[in-house]
């Protein structure tokens, strides 16, 4: 358990002391809703119907951004090498970084989603229940592309297929995020299914991670 | 040249990288107390061979058998350190003190060791080449365990370096170890030496 938070804690405060990384994500998930306006025009209607897609299509993007940071670091400095001969198995020190890739690049926009909600001049139920969507969708996202990472960690310009070979797995997440967000009150079919995605992702995807990393270490 | 109860038995090992066969029908053992040194000209196969040991490379042919039910974990010094810039000198050490298992020496003390002792709290970005070599050496202190994989270990370092390595290996040996080096060097102390790639 030790090695877990070891390897957790030492990667936010690394990202702690570079800083920027956080905020380039935030900024970023802000830009795409403080343009959109200006792109769409000054119609609220049109505007609130299309939000839930802007805020699910900002976060997917500004994750993305931070994806290749995942393993590169590490595999350039030798890290990943040691950490195969680490006390807990490759599969926990997948998780332990997916978790920290989950706190510092979706925490960051589920904090800075309020700031979006008023730019797309969402009402508070809206935003609640994007906040709820993203809660449950955000940790399918971060699962999937830990695969993406691993995956093309070996690879020289790997930081730009990554996000290609996850895009078809963040799909349905995408596909039931904004379902969670213009279902009908009551309907609850989307948010389960969203949750059930990120549980499914988040319990397998260090395995296909690791075993990923293993094969390309090879 | 191996003593009864060896830690690891390598039978008709076999390595190719590339479509091309590094080594094949190599076969050795390692005793508590042995120092092999791997020798042999650039691309014989040397740090692959290490990393086969580790088990990051998988073997074309050949059996490793550890005398265990399953493979013991090892110290590994590769050319990459695995060290952190940005963070300290401690903060690196202690990290991995806690993902390998604080069975070695406190992070100070391996610090002290390797002649780092005063620069504990200095972020690790700020290391010349011979001080993170010294870093990654600190490393193998902080967590106890039995074999040690060096590759190259005196690459980078000065002479007063060399003979900090050279204590290790033997405190190590000593102590009921085995060490496996990759080295051009002369290190003293060797039970065996395996040339690759010898015509």
């Amino acid at each position: 358990m030790s090695a877990f938070v070891a390897i957790l804690g030492r990667d936010l405060r690394l990202a702690g002391r570079t800083g920027a990384d956080a905020l380039t994500l935030v900024l970023f998930f802000v830009m795409v809703g403080a343009v959109t306006p200006f792109a769409i025009g000054p119609d609220r209607v049109l505007l609130n119907t299309l939000a839930p897609g802007i805020v699910w299509i900002a976060a997917f993007l500004s994750m993305l951004l931070g994806l290749d940071r995942l393993f590169r670091a590490d595999e350039d400095d030798g890290t990943l090498l040691l950490l195969r001969q680490a006390a807990v198995p490759l599969e926990a020190v997948v998780f332990a970084k997916m978790l920290a890739q989950w706190l510092l690049t979706a925490l960051p926009v589920l904090i800075a989603s309020p700031l979006l909600a008023i730019l797309l001049s969402m009402d508070m139920a809206i935003w609640g229940k994007t906040l709820l969507a993203l809660l449950l969708g955000t940790p399918a996202l971060t699962a999937f592309g830990t695969i993406g990472a691993a995956v093309t960690v070996g690879l020289k310009r790997g930081g730009l297929l990554g996000p290609v070979l996850m895009l078809p797995l963040a799909i349905p997440v995408l596909i039931f995020g904004v379902g969670a967000i213009t279902a009908a009150d009551g309907s609850t079919a989307a948010v389960l299914f969203l949750a059930a995605l990120s549980l499914v992702s988040v319990a397998f995807c260090p395995f296909a991670a690791a075993l990923a990393l293993r094969v390309g270490s090879e | 040249m191996t003593g009864p109860n060896p830690l690891l038995t390598v039978e008709n090992l076999a390595l190719a990288r590339g479509g091309r066969q590094l080594f094949a029908g190599l076969g050795f053992s390692v005793a508590p107390g042995g120092l092999l040194l791997l020798r042999g000209p650039n691309g014989a196969g040397k740090s692959s061979l290490l990393l086969t040991l580790a088990g990051i490379l998988r073997p074309a042919a050949g059996r490793l058998d550890w005398h265990a039910e399953e493979p013991p974990k090892l110290h590994v010094l590769s050319h990459q350190p695995g060290v952190k810039p940005r963070l300290t000198l401690l903060e690196n050490l202690s990290f991995w003190r806690a993902v390998n298992g604080p069975s070695g020496i406190a992070p100070q003390a391996a610090l002290d060791r390797v002649g780092l002792g005063d620069l504990g709290a200095l972020d690790a970005g700020y290391l010349s080449a011979g001080q993170t070599k010294r870093l990654a050496l600190a490393r193998l202190l902080v967590t106890d365990r039995r074999l040690w994989l060096l590759d190259e270990p005196l690459a980078a370092l000065d002479a007063e370096g060399d003979t900090l390595v050279a204590r290790l290996i033997a405190d190590r040996v000593a102590a009921g170890g085995a060490v496996i080096a990759a080295t051009h060097d002369d290190l003293a102390g060797a039970t065996q030496t395996l040339t690759l790639g010898a015509a």
